[in-house]
């Protein structure tokens, strides 16, 4: 596992926090950078439904990308940046998958698909966060939340 | 008797009363004991009336979803009645979202669960 220090940004933003970190494709591995992402949060002033929020957001697309990008591999990594400021919290995740083409995820909320248990981590992504996207082919996402002012 | 640690069991008339012992349910090891425990108590200890409390449980991914889901199936299939109670609203809103608010019948308090099973 790599891992870089957490550094400030003195240019843009005196109070900005990142970290980029390599987690290794095993179940659980995003408590590797889940609870520091969370503690930043607080500590930037983010209120707990936000931090909510982000945390269920980021914590679905960690597990989709070692589950479902990465198929549990361990010779493969999630890449994941997190930038925490007090206006914007980013996190980009990528996998070293094939990619998937997330508009081609059946709609849990059909009234066929209501009780198929599982399908819905990609819908709560996009709504606990104010954008997401997704590149070319699909193996990296790029999650923020905006507070709201 | 059986053995829980993902939950608690207590008893009030026919109705099972479980409460959470993990304030987050995320990890995957954890769900998939919860899920054993859960359906446990429809398929070995054949309740019939099973009221989830919330209180505990300040988050849940969709896994965990996935398992409620497939434990209301269980207690549809075998007669019975699931309701939940103590719902934050952080939660609750995953549950708007994902429209299992409609799936699964949701109260108030633990009182106002018990006056609906009657």
């Amino acid at each position: 596992m790599t891992e870089s220090s957490p550094h400030h940004d003195s240019s843009s933003d005196q109070a900005a926090w990142q970290k980029s970190i390599d987690l290794p494709s095993e179940r659980g591995a995003s408590r590797l950078i889940m609870e520091e992402l969370l503690d930043r949060l607080g500590e930037h002033g983010w209120a707990s439904a936000d931090i909510f929020s982000i945390h269920l957001a980021a914590e679905e697309a960690i597990v989709n990308a070692i589950v479902h990008g990465n198929k549990l591999d361990t010779d493969k990594k999630v890449h994941v940046e997190c930038f925490v400021s007090p206006a914007v919290a980013r996190i980009e995740i990528t996998d070293e998958g094939e990619g998937f083409k997330p508009n081609e995820v059946p709609d849990c909320t059909q009234d066929d698909r209501l009780e198929v248990p599982n399908g819905r981590g990609v819908m709560l992504i996009h709504n606990f966060m104010t954008r997401v996207e997704y590149n070319e082919k699909g193996n990296s996402v790029l999650l923020e939340k905006v507070r709201d002012t | 008797m059986a053995q829980y640690r993902r939950i608690g069991v207590t008893h009030n008339n026919d109705v099972a009363i479980v409460s959470f012992n993990d304030k987050k349910i995320l990890d995957e090891a954890s769900i998939q004991e919860l899920g054993a425990e859960l359906f446990g108590l429809v398929e070995q200890q054949k309740m019939g009336d099973i009221l989830l409390n919330f209180t505990n449980v300040e988050f849940l991914s969709s896994a965990a979803l996935g398992k409620l889901i497939t434990l209301d199936r269980k207690v549809k299939a075998s007669k019975g009645r699931m309701k939940m109670c103590n719902i934050r609203p952080e939660i609750f809103e995953v549950f708007q979202i994902t429209k299992l608010n409609k799936v699964f019948d949701i109260r108030k308090d633990e009182t106002e669960a018990m006056t609906a099973f009657g």
